[in-house]
This record gives C-alpha cells, structure tokens and sequence, in this order.
C-alpha cells in the first residue's frame, strides 16, 4: 500500500462531509433535549415530513426549487410548535418513560399517515447533482452543499443562543425553568419557540436530505437511529458533544467502509457506540 | 405603592397565608420578619403572582395583580429577587443581568443599567464573564439584586437576602439594602435576621403562622416586648 493513498483520503474527506449532515441531524433533537428535556423520538418522521413537503412543492404543485425547501423547513418548523402545543405539552410534568412512549406513539403515527396519504412507493424530486472531481478523487456535490449548509445552520444556531435576548432565554430556561417568569419570560412561549426551532432544524436536513435520498414514509428509520446514536454519544442535550460526536462517527462508517466494506462500517460504528456506552454512558461531553 | 387587603394563599389543601394585608409606600424600604415556615416567601410569591391568592385584593399603583399572568408582573414594576438567589449557574454573570432586562422596555436601557450595577457592585463587573454557578454566596446574592435592578423596578422584592451566607457577608448585603434605600429604591424585604433588617427597614410586619400578628416602624419593633424576647435574644 503506498504511504499517499488517494482513496484513503477519499473517504476521509467523505467522512467529514458526512458528519457535517450527521452533526445538522443532531442539533435539532439536543435543542429540544437541553432545553424542554423531553426526547422527541418521532424526530426523524419530522424529517420524513419535510422531505414530502419539498416533494409536493417542486414536484406536485411545480413551485421553484427553493421555494419547495423554504416550504419544507416551514412545515415542520409549524409541526415542532404543533407537537410542542398538542402531544409534549400535557405531559411535560410526566414521567420520562410516558414522554418517550407517547413520542414513540408519535412516530407510528406519522409512519401509518404518511403510508395513507403519500403511498409507499418511493418519490424522488428528480434533481441528482453530479460528483465533482477534485485531484484524482470523487466528492458528491450534494454532500458538500449539506455540508456547507449544516455547518452554516450551526453556526447561525451557536450566534443564535449566545447573542440574542431570546437565545439567553433558551439557554436559561433549561437550567430554572421555574423562575422564569420572574425575568418577564412566559415559559410556554420560549419552549414552543424552541419547538418551532428544533423542527425548522429537521426541515434543513430534509431539505439535504431530499437531494440525496428517495423519499417513503419509512424513511425515518434510516436516519432515526444513527442520529439518536449521535446525540446520545455526545452527551443527550449537549450541542457541541454532539457536533463532535457527529464526525467521529462519521469517519468510523466512511473510513471503516473504506477498509472492509460499506455496510462494515455502519457496524464498525455501531460496535464503537455500543462500547462507549460501557465506558463513558454519559457521552463526551454529557453530565448526566 | 402595594397595597394586600386580606389576602390568602397556599399550596394545595395546605393554607400558608392567612387574610394578610400590608401596604408599601413609594420610597420606603419594609421589612417582614418573622419565624422558618411562617409563610413570608409564600407572601412574595403571592405578590409575584407565582401562586394564586385564594382571597382577598392587591393591587399595585392601583391596578389590580390578582389576575395578572406571572409573567406580566414586572411590567407593573415589581422584580423579585427568590429565595436561594436561583441565578442561572451556566450562564455568564452579564448574561444573567441580560435575563433581567429582557422585557421589551427594559432592552433600551440595558449598557445604562448594566453600568449602574456595575457601580453598585464593582464585583460583578470584574466577574462578568464568570459562570454565575461559580461565585461565591454574598457574589450570587449580588448578581441576583443585579438582575433584579435591570428592570429598571418601581419595588424590589427581596427573599431572605442574607439566608446562607457568613456573617460578614450578611453586613456587606444590608449595607447594599442600605445603599438601595438611600437611592430612593422601595423595597419589601422579608428577613430571618431581624435585628440587621430593623436596622435597614423603615417599617415592618411580624408574620408568625401565616397571619400578620404585629406591624409598626422598626424604632417602635425594636423596643417591643415580645420581638424583643422572641427574636432579638434580650
């Protein structure tokens, strides 16, 4: 094997790329985590959504692409605030285990609407952008957009949190909830907010997403679990455990693959995960 | 300014405040003092809308609070600086003045205010990067008389500013209630350690088992037979 191994680099570079979508998946879910403590397991079915709506904007109703992905990440932004409102809200002084399950409730119900209303055959918008060759190696140009774009969101998030009235407030109200009030701030406000914020975050990746993938209503469960895995890694609620959990897991699928075999490096990671929650199960950067 | 008329309050079936009523003016700095459990944070959470009056009337400047959202209540002027400080320990020490300010009519007048507790606490200003969770008590219980200034109040509502801290911390806190007195601040502030707070207020209310047993101005309480055998120890 030569020392410069081009393909090597290859899938290191792909890797990153990935973990820039994988760290975007993350970041809606941690938001609604550290900030409502409550795990939207129907996150993914949220995405899945989005992706239909892109769909039906460009594709149904023959709207400009861009105005399909604006639709997109405005649908769901509306059903984060909506599930926020109608499922999270009457149960935010429950149990965890009732949250979980009535989110995991969520899910197949979103999975069985889906199946109803869009069918289960496959959809694609019918854009595939071409691989763009740099040196001697092949990067997907929709992974380098996703890529562009996911760290552009987390950016925008991080200023978002730390530099407004409003993103103090999000970061406040996940540390006392209790005496918010007391500043002036309606709670329910900033969680449905926040709710809104998480989805518009899952409508981004749908709309990355939809320009890589078919679309059926199943689809969530491809990303559902790596991302939960992701956040999980990194320490559940923690923004910046998760972004670092994102490409480390990242590089373990693109490199692991590149060495044995695709599918190997889902199990590689997989393996990797399973370890880590014997070592660390807080995750990286988790306190909990 | 505040005015209770026989207002009641509890948790659940539990009564913790029975038909009290007392009045604050402009300008005045007053006291409640009284025993553990007497239902003296109860009274400020009342007033902050924080639980609901079972009965009676409040009103401040003459609007009626008893069916204000909580939230809307600095909006009449009142700021509440709670028990135990309750500072936002993962954020900034000016992120945590930010919080004070956040109503809208507060926002203008953030750097104004932010430096006016920066010259009432000099501390605060050398710490302001500093996580709120890392400040020593007499720090916290500043930052959270900070916040509570931010909003630029009409009355300061204070719980238990000296409760935790080591004795020479407790004087350096009434000599900022002092200050704030002097500056023309109104300030209902309830208090365990009654004989540093009858030094500070003008006015107080005894507050024994939910129900205001005595009131007067702090010279006249200080001379009181029963405060003075029950909690001034002579």
């Amino acid at each position: 094997m030569p020392i410069f191994d081009i393909f090597l680099v290859e899938a290191v570079v792909n890797g990153i790329l990935l973990g820039g979508i994988l760290a975007l998946l993350a970041l809606g879910l941690n938001l609604i985590f550290g900030v409502i403590d409550v795990v939207w397991i129907c996150y993914a079915e949220l995405i899945m959504l989005g992706m239909y709506a892109v769909y039906y904007g460009h594709n149904v109703y023959g709207w400009p692409l861009w105005l399909a992905l604006v639709f997109g990440v405005a649908v769901v932004a509306v059903l984060g605030a909506l599930l926020h409102q109608f499922v999270i809200r009457p149960v935010l002084a429950a149990e965890p285990i009732n949250q979980l399950l009535v989110t995991g409730g969520v899910l197949f119900f979103l999975q069985a609407v889906a199946t109803l209303v869009f069918g289960i055959e496959f959809k694609n918008i019918g854009i595939r952008l071409p691989q763009l060759s740099v040196g001697d190696m092949y990067l997907s140009l929709a992974r380098l957009i996703a890529f562009g774009v996911a760290l552009a969101g987390m950016i925008g998030m991080y200023l978002f949190l730390t530099r407004t009235y409003l993103g103090t407030a999000i970061r406040a109200i996940s540390q006392d909830r209790a005496i918010m009030p007391l500043m002036g701030v309606n709670p329910n406000r900033i969680f449905l907010i926040t709710s809104a914020l998480g989805g518009g975050l899952a409508g981004l990746a749908a709309c990355l997403l939809v320009l890589q993938y078919d679309i059926h209503p199943a689809i969530g469960l491809t990303f559902g679990p790596i991302t939960f895995m992701v956040c999980v890694m990194g320490g559940l609620g923690n923004m910046i455990g998760g972004f670092i959990a994102a490409f480390i897991f990242a590089q373990f699928i693109s490199v692991g693959g590149f060495f044995l075999h695709i599918e190997w490096g889902y199990v590689i990671a997989f393996v990797f995960f399973i370890g880590m929650m014997f070592w660390r199960p807080q995750g990286i950067l988790g306190s909990r | 300014m505040l005015r209770l008329s026989n207002v009641s309050a509890g948790y659940g079936s539990f009564q913790a405040l029975f038909d009290a009523s007392l009045e604050v003016n402009a300008g005045e700095t007053v006291a409640v003092i009284g025993p553990n459990g007497a239902g003296k944070t109860t009274l400020l959470r009342v007033i902050s809308r924080l639980i609901d009056a079972t009965a009676g009337e409040m009103t401040m400047e003459a609007h009626s609070l008893n069916a204000v959202p909580s939230h809307e209540v600095i909006g009449y002027g009142i700021a509440h600086v709670p028990e135990n400080r309750r500072l936002f320990p993962r954020l900034s020490v000016e992120d945590n003045l930010r919080m004070g300010s956040y109503v809208p009519s507060a926002r203008a007048q953030f750097s104004g205010r932010l430096d006016q507790v920066y010259a009432l606490f000099p501390r605060m200003k050398e710490r302001r990067k500093q996580l709120a969770g890392t400040l020593s008590g007499g720090e916290q219980q500043m930052c959270a008389i900070g916040r509570a200034l931010m909003s630029g109040p009409k009355l300061l509502l204070l719980d238990e500013p000296s409760a935790g801290l080591a004795p020479v911390v407790v004087q350096a806190i009434f000599e900022v209630v002092r200050k704030m007195s002097a500056q023309g601040y109104t300030v209902l502030i309830v208090e365990q350690n009654v004989q540093q707070v009858l030094k500070v207020a003008d006015r107080a209310y005894l507050l024994e088992t939910g129900r205001i047993k005595l009131s007067g101005r702090s010279d006249e309480l200080r001379e009181n037979d029963a405060i003075k055998k029950s909690y001034l120890g002579l």
